[in-house]
């Protein structure tokens, strides 16, 4: 074996920067149209370009193998929150201007992760254009920044296969199309129209005057953090600011973002809604939404919700539906402040936070698909106690699902559980250094948040509240917890490790 | 008709000598010795020789030859062999496998490989064994008339009803014929009066549910259900496709398997069967599994001495019936006598299927019973035999002693028997015929 390639895989990461300069060019359009701001883009897009390019020729000739491929995809999501930071720094408004602030800012918008330190969301303090940048953020991580880039750029299709199947959760690609480009642009169209239909539909109900404030900016800005289930919102009140119709339409969507593409594709494309009915992931999926949502409206309707959800049925169960789509979708959208539900309900709220979307859906978190995995491998521990000789392999809907594969999502389940207890522990410590009143909720629920790539959690980062208040070692911390999360921590981790860089 | 038979091991010397007296049968084989004994026990033309060199093939009369059959121990030489005899001339091939992968192949285009009729050992043996394991008490069974017909031997235990009745007394089927009773190594044609025996062989001939309503009245309480608890020794083919026949007819059979790799390959495959990874005669495995506690052990492992110990542990720990694999012919009886239900020989199931086809003209089916003592055959009837347009009882009187019809088949359909039934030309005829009346019984329909 030979050593690293590292040049390649940064020259690629220069591409991908150089690249990040189109999607600036909307921000830049709206500072334009409402007259701030519009230089902060201008600039953000210029150092993207020369960086992109000054990066892209440390080797013209790249080519990517197993580990250049994992570096490559690790290091351009850390670039791209870098890149992503300039604007809120530059725009020098609020809190979100400190450099730390700005990456945390950046990082939970890629990651699709939603928390936020801002203090105060409102058009008073950021300009639109800023406001539009950080849903944007959250738009572009959500299919993938990689996936992206497969789909579009010649440069990076060719070691393509391998570095979607980096970037994507889960396990290993499903090619919807004989060539992995193909595949990607299957995968980014769905995603673009999907979004498209959901502003639509948004904007809609505010023509129908049944969506108060739901404006064209508005509509857009929440359709791109509906599809990526990432949760920034340019409402402080999130959305709770909006009618029930619109809360109901987004539930909706957040779901289907929550749903395999891979699957939505074959219902598109092979005009067969009974595929999802096939898909035992998917049965599992909406039967853990729909009975964790009843569970929680019962809770809701009986006194442990909101003012505005006790005692009523619409009420309660759409308040308590919204909360736990968003939840397991790891949207992280607030409809209700559920700071102020009773303890079991937040107590159901906390454990639906580990469950996590479909693989190959745009959610984050554990995935229903290796809970599904887990499930098995335990009944099949329990049978061989009785039959020590029996030899079960596992299928999953009737194809027989590899040792290897059993094994990795049992390893991801036991890091993945590792870093949200050192990450709770992190939290907790540092934040009593610094004199930080927080309770083991708080910190654990936080930790969970992160790592799940959800957003708000309870307490002082409830729904209504946010990250600000932590040092900034704290929020560095939390910066590489959502970088994990994102990419299903081991091709973060593993660029940690001593053999990567060696022979 | 000119028969070249490549292979004189057990297979092609069955072969040989059972269409010997017909046909000019020529045989090739590498080892001299064979060659040699073949010379002196059967009438037929021995060559030495590789069978996949075109010039042994040449010397051997391939260019004449009516039916040529490819029967060594190697699938892919036999396979070699039928592929080369059609480049030289147009015989009939035959070509025998042990793979069922070659089967696989050829089954849905017949001519692969220029073999005409692919007979796969592994494949008919679990077939075998997959209908001995639904007929309780049979030692035997057999299917002719694709299906509509079954031939079955039964023994008859102590503890059997049918015990100490008279034929016409257990006759209780209206498609079903007794054909003989075999008694002490005798075999005797019944009549409505002869008494069944404890210990004797009773060849009944039928239709599949006839069949199988009087297996049940034989063994009442050895008729399989589907919680039947049928235990699989070796995973090899036949143990493969014995676990996926028994599947396929909604059980849920357990396979026992010793080697890790292949062990997780069959559970992969099986989906409704419990694999499990122990050596067969490992005690601690097969008291922890209660495997005295099953229905019927079937021992498919890769060695006679290893089948016959399974069986005989399986059967010392409680199980009811046990089916063994032989590999060497002349075990086949000697494993019955010791203790094993049924041994089931793949090379006799393969002579069996080959002879019965190549006598496809007239004669399409064939069993052996007893020690060769007499056979089941079908026939076609054409316009020249005895049958043709004439009722049974009729045609009986032509006919010698040591024959009985057994059934009758037109089409599909399957027709019971009796004096009074005419039969017409084209009609499949099951006659069961003693050995020494063979030839003139064949001769006449």
């Amino acid at each position: 074996m030979a050593k690293l390639d590292w040049r390649s895989s940064v020259s690629l990461v220069g591409t991908v920067v150089k690249y990040l300069a189109v999607p600036v060019l909307f921000p830049l359009a709206i500072g334009l149209y409402y007259g701030e701001d519009a230089w902060v883009f201008a600039v953000t897009a210029g150092i993207a370009l020369v960086t992109g390019f000054l990066l892209e020729r440390l080797d013209t000739e790249p080519s990517l193998h197993g580990r250049e491929a994992f570096l490559m995809v690790a290091v351009s999501w850390l670039a791209v929150s870098v890149f992503g930071a300039f604007p809120y720094v530059l725009a020098d408004a609020g809190a979100v201007a400190h450099p730390v602030n700005a990456l945390f800012e950046s990082m939970s918008g890629f990651t699709t992760t939603g928390a936020t330190v801002m203090e105060d969301i409102s058009f008073e303090t950021h300009s639109r254009a800023v406001m539009m940048w950080r849903q944007m953020t959250q738009w572009l991580g959500g299919m993938g920044i990689i996936v992206l880039g497969v789909a579009i750029l010649s440069r990076l299709s060719v070691g393509g296969a391998q570095l979607m199947e980096t970037e994507t959760p889960g396990q290993g690609i499903e090619k919807l199309a004989p060539s992995i480009v193909q595949t990607a642009r299957i995968l980014w169209g769905l995603y673009f129209v999907a979004t498209a239909v959901l502003v639509g539909l948004l904007y809609g109900l505010h023509i129908a005057d049944i969506a108060d404030g739901m404006t064209l900016y508005n509509a857009v800005a929440h359709a791109l953090t509906t599809m990526p289930t990432g949760g920034f919102s340019p409402e402080a009140r999130s959305i709770e600011a909006f009618s029930p119709a619109v809360q109901w339409t987004l539930a909706a969507f957040m779901l289907v973002a929550g749903t395999s593409f891979a699957l939505i594709w074959t219902v598109v494309e092979e005009r067969d809604p009974l595929a999802l009915v096939r898909n035992g992931e998917f049965r599992l999926y909406v039967g853990i939404v729909g009975a964790a949502s009843a569970l929680g409206a019962v809770l809701l309707f009986l006194g442990a919700g909101t003012d505005a959800a006790v005692g009523g049925v619409e009420a309660s169960v759409r308040e308590s539906v919204f909360q736990f789509v968003s939840t397991v979708t790891t949207t992280g959208y607030a409809s209700a402040d559920f700071n102020l539900w009773g303890a079991s309900t937040q107590l159901l709220l906390f454990a639906s936070m580990f469950v996590g979307g479909m693989v190959g859906s745009t959610g984050g978190g554990v995935k229903v698909l290796r809970w599904k995995v887990v499930s098995k491998v335990l009944r099949r521990e329990l049978y061989t106690v009785s039959h020590p000789d029996a030899v079960v392999p596992l299928r999953l809907s009737g194809r027989v699902l590899d040792e290897d594969a059993v094994r990795s999502a049992l390893a991801f389940l036991v890091i993945y559980f590792l870093v949200f207890l050192l990450g709770a522990v992190v939290i907790m410590e540092d934040s009593l250094r610094a004199g930080l009143s927080l309770s083991n909720f708080e910190a654990l629920s936080a930790s969970a948040a992160l790592v799940g790539n959800i957003g708000p959690a309870f307490g002082v980062v409830g729904p209504m509240g946010g990250y600000g208040d932590f040092t900034n070692t704290t929020k560095m911390v939390m910066f590489v917890m959502m970088w994990m999360g994102r990419l299903e921590i081991l091709p973060v981790l593993v660029v940690f490790t001593r053999p990567f860089w060696r022979e | 008709m000119k028969i070249l038979i490549v292979g004189a091991g057990q297979v092609g010397t069955d072969i040989a000598s059972s269409l010997g007296e017909n046909h000019e049968i020529t045989v090739v084989d590498e080892d001299a010795e064979r060659v040699e004994e073949v010379t002196y026990n059967i009438d037929a033309l021995a060559v030495e020789g590789d069978g996949t060199s075109m010039e042994v093939l040449r010397e051997a009369g391939v260019d004449e030859a009516d039916i040529v059959i490819g029967t060594t121990d190697s699938d892919e030489t036999n396979l070699a062999v039928c592929g080369s005899a059609k480049t030289a001339g147009d015989p009939f091939t035959v070509g025998r496998v042990k793979k069922r992968k070659f089967l696989e192949t050829w089954e849905p285009s017949p001519g692969a490989f220029g073999v005409d009729l692919m007979v796969a050992s592994n494949v008919l043996t679990a077939e075998k064994i997959a209908r001995l394991v639904v007929t309780p008490a049979a030692h035997d069974v057999d299917v002719f008339s694709e299906g509509t017909v079954q031939m079955a031997e039964f023994e008859v235990g102590d503890d059997s009803p049918v015990a100490g009745e008279t034929v016409a007394e257990a006759d209780r089927f209206d498609s079903l014929t007794f054909a003989a009773v075999l008694r002490n190594g005798d075999v005797v044609i019944p009549s409505g009066s002869t008494r069944i025996e404890t210990g004797d062989r009773v060849v009944v001939i039928g239709s599949p549910e006839s069949v199988h309503s009087f297996a049940v009245d034989v063994a009442p309480s050895g008729t399989p259900d589907k919680d039947a608890d049928i235990v699989v020794f070796g995973g090899g083919e036949i143990g493969e496709v014995v676990a996926s026949l028994l599947q396929d007819r909604g059980f849920k059979p357990r396979l026992v398997e010793s080697e890790g790799g292949r062990a997780r390959e069959l559970a992969e495959e099986l989906p409704e069967t419990v694999v499990m990874e122990s050596d067969a005669t490992d005690r601690d495995f097969l008291e922890r599994e209660r495997i005295g506690d099953a229905d019927i052990a079937v021992s498919a492992l890769d060695s006679d001495e290893k089948n016959l110990l399974s069986a005989l542990i399986a059967g010392r720990m409680g199980v009811e019936r046990s089916i063994v694999v032989t590999e060497n012919t002349e075990y086949t009886e000697l494993f019955e006598t010791v203790g094993v239900d049924v041994a089931v020989n793949p090379r006799q199931e393969v002579a069996e299927e080959i002879t019965r086809l190549t006598q496809k003209n007239r004669t399409v089916g064939l069993a052996l019973v007893g020690s060769e003592q007499a056979e089941v055959v079908e026939v076609e009837i054409d316009g020249e035999s005895v049958f043709a347009g004439r009722t049974i009882h009729e045609a009986d009187g032509d006919l010698p002693g040591g024959v009985v019809v057994g059934a009758v088949s037109r089409g599909v359909e399957f027709v019971p028997p009796r004096g009074g039934t005419t039969i017409h030309e084209g009609d499949h005829v099951v006659l069961f015929v003693e050995a020494e009346v063979h030839d003139e019984v064949l001769e006449k329909v």
